[in-house]
Order: C-alpha cells, then structure tokens, then sequence
C-alpha cells in the first residue's frame, strides 16, 4: 500500500491557509528499550535490567489501537510511532508548516515508586531529547521530566536543565499521589518559577488510587472519557492551597484534559469560596480570577458539540481565549487535525491566537 | 468524469485494497470476498486517510453482555479516530447516520473490453495483461 498518499484537495486546502500552527502535545519515543542506556548512567544499568520500570497500576487498559497511535502513524524505521524525525517531520511539521512542535515524552518516569530511579529516568529522557530531537531539528522544543512525586528530586532536575533553550516547560502526569496543591511539590514549583518556566500537566499517569473518584472503571473508554475528573482536582488544589500565592508568577498549562468543563468548574468554585472562604483565608480572590490568571490549555481532544455555536457560547464562558493552545496529541489516535479541529465561522483573530500566537507568547517562541 | 482502469483483478486479492489517484482525488479501491469498491480517501470526521484503516466487521449489542459480530471485513476504521464506514455504501456507522464518505462505482471487465489503443498506456506501464485477465475499472462521476 502507498502510505503516503493523501487526498489532494485535502493537501491543497491545508496548504493554503495562512494561518501559523504551534503544535502544543507531540508525543515522541525512543526508537527502542535499548536507546535508554546510552543515556542513562552506568551505575543504573544493573537496576534497570534486574528491576526496571515498576510504577502504579493506573492507565492499564488496552488501548483498541497498538500504542494507542494511529494506525497510519507507524515509521519506517521499525521503531514504535514517534521515534522517527524524518517521518514526524513528513507526516506532521512539514505537512501542516508549523512553525513549532513541544515534545511531551510519555516516559513513566514521574510515577516510579522508586523516585532516585525515576529522576536517573527523568534525567535521560531529557538528555535524549535534546540529543536525538531539538539539536536536529530546529522546530522543536523539549519538556523537563522529572521524578514529581518528591518535589525535591524535580527541582535538582529543574536546577540541571532548565536554563536551556531547549527546554520550554516541566511536565507532569495528572494522576498523582496526591493533590497538586499539597506542599511536597512546592520545591518544583520553586525551581520552575525561578527558571521561569511553566509546569504542564498531561493526561494519564498513575498515583497508586483508583483512577476515579468512585473506584475502578470497566473500560478504557472510560477511563479515557472521563480524564477530566482527574484535572478537576488538581485545579482545585492548586488554587485553594495557595500555591499561586506562594508563587504569583507560576504559570500552569493542562494538556490533554479538554476544556468544556471548566466554566462550570470555576462557577462552582467561586460560589463555593463565597461560602467557605473562611477555611482557606490564605486566599484574596476569587478563585476563577486565579484561575484565569495561571492555567493555560490545550485543545485536544476538542469537545465535540453537536452545534457549532455551542462552541463559541463555551469560549464566552471560559473568558480564557488568550490560554488556549492548539495541540495534535501526535502520533496518538485521538490527533486533532490543525485544519479540521476548531469549528469554522471562528474569528480569525481568535483563531490565530489558538493555533500559535498564544503558545509563542507562554514558551517565548520567535 | 470517466473511467478509469484501476488494476488487473488479480492484483487485489480478497481482503486487499490499492490506492489510486485520479481527477484531484485520493481513492481506495478495496476486495472484499471477491467484490470491488472504491471510497474516497478521506474520512468524513476530520479528513484522515480513510483507506489506510482497518477493514473490520460490525460489532453489536440488543442488550448488554449479548455480542453479535457481523459482516467480518466490510467496515473501515479511520486510521486516527476510529470512524467507521461501511465499505459498500460509505454510509459511517458512527456518530451520526447521515454521515456518509463519498464511495464510487466499480465495474469488472473483461480483459478484451479494454486493450484497445486508449488504454494501452495502463496495460504497458502498469499493469501486465494476461490473455484471460480481468482488469478492475474505476468509474468516476
């Protein structure tokens, strides 16, 4: 079968359209286990081989599709979808022009239970980014791993990294130990303020609990569909910890945990805080202008509505337009299209600043 | 508009597709058990390359836990979000009912019907022509 034929009017269409495209959630991976040691250090081979990847049971359902990854998304290198430069840039920089792609490695790192290994992890994953990515290719920009779950241990890692270039952001799994706003992370929070950069919170992940707040779903859809319930929290958290008061300028992006929900999220926190406020007197606002001030997110996957001026009431109620990101979840099978995922009738405007313009601003793009 | 000579039939085997391109368009032309049809390759959900998906068949449930699966190798899944559409009607059996991908007519032909001069070219350049072949012929609207 010839791969890499595509529908022509598709490519024509895509082609012309003038708007840039700064790609927030590509998922990229090593072109095999043995890539790792070349990156990781020698005193942890042994553990690696004898022990290695021991995380929480958590995001385990099968994913209908090898690698969760469109099926047209396998490279020719043999290696698993992502883990080809030549084929990413093919089937996704140079096919829609973007200008930039940040790179979310799903490494297991962040989750291990034992976190000295998870940082080593967390440590070669980023080296290997920089490495065998962004030096190769100039579009790219890379994301810190690091061991979440001892706050710690991520900001020694934030402390070696994150003054380069390359790196645009921290990143974490949404399924942690704990709630985000709990003071154990504060210490990455610290370094990545001081390097000023955004910490990202990612779909999936595993924190030892069941992976709803009503036990263990049957399915993998559900436990894909129901992904916002475990963003829910951790927005809560961060806010009513304090966490942006102890630190104003701390910026935090979701990625990959949809966006309709929220309004309605904030409209129940704020009332709730008019009536409770006393619990958490740490706070000075509401908690939707905290909101609104420090998250940013990303688009994929877009709830779909069935009419679209449904959208763009969503986006009223939001009242985030300058927050969100537009991100294909590559190579992934739930990839949004740059050309087809936003409802069209959009304004141009807004539109260009979800495509690109406001991850330029946040990741200091040219 | 027109016709066009897509493959000898037994470049396609049963469960095998090909895909071609004519007039602007990217199509899939498919075998399924020994019948051709041709979809548009282009999924009617967010314009994925349709014909590169999974042929599989239709799964269904009267009442929860009592599975029937029907008609193995005539649905085909999108690549990336996994829409499916019924090969022989390009009607999508997700989502919505009405959304159909565009299919096209498929003729078989004898092999004498299409060695005159026009199609010469196909038979040289593409496809070896066997006396008693047949070839798969692809009609555009």
């Amino acid at each position: 079968m010839e791969a890499t034929l595509v529908d022509p009017a598709f490519t024509t269409r895509k082609q012309s359209g003038k708007t840039a495209i700064i790609d927030t959630d590509i998922h990229v991976a090593m072109t095999s286990p043995e890539m790792l040691l070349k990156f990781l250090p020698k005193s942890w081979h042994r553990h690696h081989e004898i022990v290695g990847w021991r995380g929480h049971i958590g995001s385990a359902y099968p994913r209908m599709m090898p690698n969760a990854a469109r099926r047209d998304a396998l490279p020719p290198n043999g290696g698993p979808p992502g883990s080809d430069l030549e084929f990413l840039r093919e089937q996704l920089l140079d096919a829609w022009q973007m200008d930039y792609g940040i790179l979310t490695p799903l490494t297991g790192s962040g989750g291990e239970v034992n976190l000295q290994y998870g940082a080593a992890l967390a440590a070669a994953y980023n080296d290997w980014q920089i490495e065998e990515w962004v030096n190769r290719e100039p579009r790219l920009r890379a994301s810190i791993m690091v061991a979440y779950e001892d706050g710690e241990l991520a900001a020694r890692e934030i402390e070696r990294v994150g003054d380069l270039d390359e790196f645009v952001q921290v990143l974490l799994m949404v399924r942690t130990r704990e709630p985000l706003g709990h003071r154990r992370y504060w210490k990455m929070y610290e370094a990545a303020v001081r390097h000023e950069l955004p910490v990202a919170v990612h779909f999936g992940g595993a924190g030892g609990g069941p992976i709803t707040g009503s036990g263990w779903p049957s399915h993998y859809i559900e436990d894909h569909g129901g992904m916002p319930q475990a963003f829910q929290p951790q927005v809560a958290s961060f806010v009513f910890s304090g966490v942006f008061e102890q630190f104003p300028t701390l910026k935090v992006v979701l990625i990959e945990g949809g966006l309709a929900w929220m309004p309605p999220l904030i409209w129940r926190l704020d009332s709730c805080w008019r009536r409770l406020g006393e619990e958490v007197p740490e706070l000075h606002r509401l908690p939707s202008e905290y909101v609104r001030e420090h998250f940013w997110i990303t688009t994929q996957p877009m709830e779909e509505p069935p009419q679209a001026h449904y959208f763009t009431q969503l986006l009223d109620q939001m009242d985030m337009s300058d927050k969100l990101l537009f991100a294909t979840d590559y190579p992934h099978w739930d990839f949004d299209s740059p050309t087809q995922a936003l409802p069209s009738g959009l304004d141009q405007e807004l539109r260009r600043a979800i495509m690109a313009e406001n991850a330029r601003k946040l990741y200091r793009l040219n | 508009m027109g016709r066009h000579v897509v493959a000898a039939v037994s470049e396609i085997p049963p469960g095998e597709r090909k895909l071609v391109e004519y007039e602007g368009r990217s199509i899939g032309v498919f075998n399924v058990k020994g019948k051709f049809y041709a979809l548009r390759n282009r999924c009617a959900h967010q314009g994925g390359p349709l014909c590169q998906g999974r042929l599989t068949g239709f799964l269904q449930a009267r009442v929860p836990g009592e599975y029937a699966y029907s008609r193995q190798g005539e649905m085909l899944r999108c690549p990336w979000h996994g829409w499916e559409f019924d090969i022989k009607t390009g009607q999508s059996w997700w989502n919505s009912a009405t959304m159909r991908t565009r299919s096209y007519e498929i003729d078989v032909v004898p092999g004498k019907e299409i060695t005159g001069p026009k199609q010469g070219p196909y038979e040289v350049e593409t496809y070896p022509v066997a006396v008693e072949e047949d070839y798969v012929v692809l009609v555009l609207p």
